[in-house]
């Protein structure tokens, strides 16, 4: 049963500025044991005005109220589409907290480091495994700076063989970062429509040899499989070009199909999506990039090597494209990840791949009809909506607001762009039936109600702790800064 | 829906208005439409020039962030300063206080690309 006869109090809370009472302190001092002293003027902060004062217990309760409003992962049902809001397994926080690796400095001599660096090295080997490159760096922070790292080192490859070239190509089904990512390195970047998958015959129309890559989403933000492309890395290749594939869809296709298989040259991960680490909040990402032989050179430094029988942090790379962050990247997402891959083994991520697949489609099949799908072709990790079939004047907007009254996080929308009003919708394989069907029934009664009682669509939410707030009043004149009135 | 008779338009639905060498673009009322509440606008600096194609400015709304691309070739001679503080004018007024840039032409020759009034709403409804 949907859980929406539940009864609670949410309790409300004001600011920390308006809750200030003038003295009240959160510390209790002994007396002054010394002769008292004053400093120069020019060590003396100004006074601060209508800073906040108040005890313990009452910034305790603020933040601890405040916690009560979030919803996360670990409180409900997540289907933010393109973002993979797996559950994260508690063992990952387990083993991250070990303190071999909680409290080991970064600068740590590599003799007294081995357990950190085989750990590394261990993780660039499963990435390896897993995506079919034979080099990984770890460094990255996130997605778009691997996707930046990426896209650096085609450039490195391209001016190390004495070419300079200025075009990108990328599909209208990429993710929306992947052309900022090829702006920041200087490249032009060339659109290309596809009707859902990308065809060989619309890369042809734009490619030739002043093109460094092509940049393509696998699977693409339709959550369709790119079938065509071995055919079109080969073509690429013919002009010279490289491929680079957003790997951040890669949780739906682990153990079952290799990017580097299949002709891609660098592909980045997502650990903090595929490999089951916190964001949304509760961060940081990770985003280790795979390369084939011909760009290891160029890789940032350091990464890890194995020597006889110990490891090492490598810097000897005349070619490299340099230092992406500080230290060895988010170590302590890597020790989860680590743990992720480890858990549930070779077989486990298969599976894992395979229910993501089979959630998404479940969820597909149960609403195609009473919501519109414009893209007929077997989707993968996730289903894309439009809001053609909305009753009345009803929008995307107004569906997604009114699932949070069924106590569900709305989905992703408006994203992509090539979807009429898109509903994009993840589940991810971490989800049983149950959850699956409830959301799914929630959803049918959402578009039952577009019919017979639009305008509680429109007002929606109406049973959150906030009403439906002025989006657009909040993006013209935002209001930053407290002040007293 | 509006579609003033006396522009020229888009297939990314822009407006042009033609004046002699000067043109005036804007984005159209089924664009303003489609975008939402628009809530942010950047646009090129004068003296930029600008080849067919080219990403000008930004629109952005409440859904979506969206380029904007030059329908022809030239130099951009002014542009609707009040436009980024005022971003409403947009959607309130998109032929009319909601215009953009203003562009001296070096070719006039892809005018003759644009589609007119007719042309431009069959092509609306279509898409």
């Amino acid at each position: 049963m949907m859980n929406t006869e539940s009864r609670g109090l949410v309790l409300d809370e004001n600011l920390l500025f308006e809750q200030s009472q003038p003295g009240r302190v959160g510390y209790s001092l002994t007396g002054l044991d010394v002769p008292s002293a004053t400093p120069d003027s020019r060590l003396v902060r100004e006074e601060i005005t209508d800073f906040p004062e108040l005890s313990e217990v009452d910034v305790v309760r603020h933040y601890t109220r405040l916690s009560t409003w979030n919803y996360g992962v670990d409180s409900g049902f997540y289907p933010l589409g393109s973002c993979t809001m797996k559950y994260n397994p508690k063992i990952n926080e387990a083993v991250a907290r070990l303190p071999g690796f909680a409290h080991i400095h970064p600068q740590t001599p590599e003799a007294l480091n081995q357990g950190a660096l085989e750990l590394m090295y261990n993780l660039q080997q499963d990435l390896g495994e897993i995506s079919g490159f034979p080099a990984i760096t770890l460094q990255p922070a996130a997605g778009a700076q691997g996707e930046f790292a990426g896209m650096l080192m085609i450039r490195a490859w391209h001016e190390a063989n004495g070419q300079k070239r200025h075009k990108v190509i990328i599909p209208d089904t990429a993710h929306g970062t992947n052309p900022a990512s090829s702006a920041l390195c200087g490249y032009d970047v060339i659109t290309v429509a596809s009707d859902g998958i990308l065809s060989k015959e619309a890369v042809a129309a734009v490619m030739d040899d002043d093109v460094a890559a092509l940049m393509v989403t696998n699977p693409n933000t339709l959550g369709l499989f790119e079938a065509d492309i071995r055919e079109i890395c080969e073509l690429v290749h013919q002009h010279g070009g490289l491929v680079y594939s957003d790997g951040a869809n890669l949780n739906a296709m682990m153990g079952i199909s290799r990017p580097g298989d299949i002709g891609i040259d660098v592909m980045h991960f997502n650990l903090h999506k595929t490999f089951s680490t916190p964001h949304g909040g509760g961060g940081p990402g990770s985003g280790p990039v795979g390369v084939v032989d011909k760009l290891i050179p160029f890789l940032p430094v350091p990464y890890v090597v194995r020597e006889d029988n110990s490891y090492k942090l490598e810097y000897n790379c005349p070619q490299t494209i340099g230092r992406l962050k500080s230290f060895y990247g988010h170590f302590g997402i890597l020790v989860r990840a680590y743990s992720y891959i480890l858990s549930m083994g070779g077989e486990g991520l298969k599976r894992a791949s395979e229910l993501a697949v089979l959630n998404a489609n479940y969820i597909r099949a149960r609403l195609e009809g009473e919501y519109d799908l414009p893209n007929k072709q077997r989707s993968l990790h996730e289903v894309v909506f439009s809001e053609d079939a909305l009753q009345n004047d009803c929008h995307t907007l107004d569906v997604a607001k009114r699932l949070i009254d069924y106590g569900y996080h709305p989905p992703t929308i408006y994203f992509p762009l090539v979807v009429h009003g898109a509903l994009m919708i993840e589940p991810t394989e971490t989800e049983s039936k149950q959850t699956l069907d409830e959301f799914c029934d929630a959803l049918l009664a959402i578009a039952e109600e577009s019919k017979n009682n639009p305008e509680l669509l429109k007002q929606a939410p109406v049973r959150a702790k906030v009403q439906r707030l002025d989006e657009t009043a909040a993006a013209r004149k935002p209001k930053l800064r407290w002040e007293r009135v | 829906m509006d579609f003033p008779k006396d522009l020229k338009y888009t297939e990314e639905h822009e407006w042009v208005l033609v004046e002699d060498d000067i043109v005036t673009i804007g984005v159209t009322d089924f664009a303003q439409d489609q975008l939402g509440d628009i809530v942010f606008v950047e646009l090129p600096e004068v003296g930029d020039t600008l080849e067919e194609g080219d990403t000008f400015g930004v629109v952005e709304s409440v859904k979506a962030v969206s380029d904007v691309y030059a329908p022809v070739s030239g130099e951009v001679v002014e542009i609707n300063e009040a436009l980024p503080d005022e971003p409403e004018a947009l959607n309130n007024s998109p032929y009319d206080e909601g215009w953009m840039i203003k562009m001296k032409l070096t070719d006039s020759g892809a005018l003759a690309d644009l589609m007119d009034v007719a042309a431009y709403q069959a092509f609306v409804e279509k898409d």
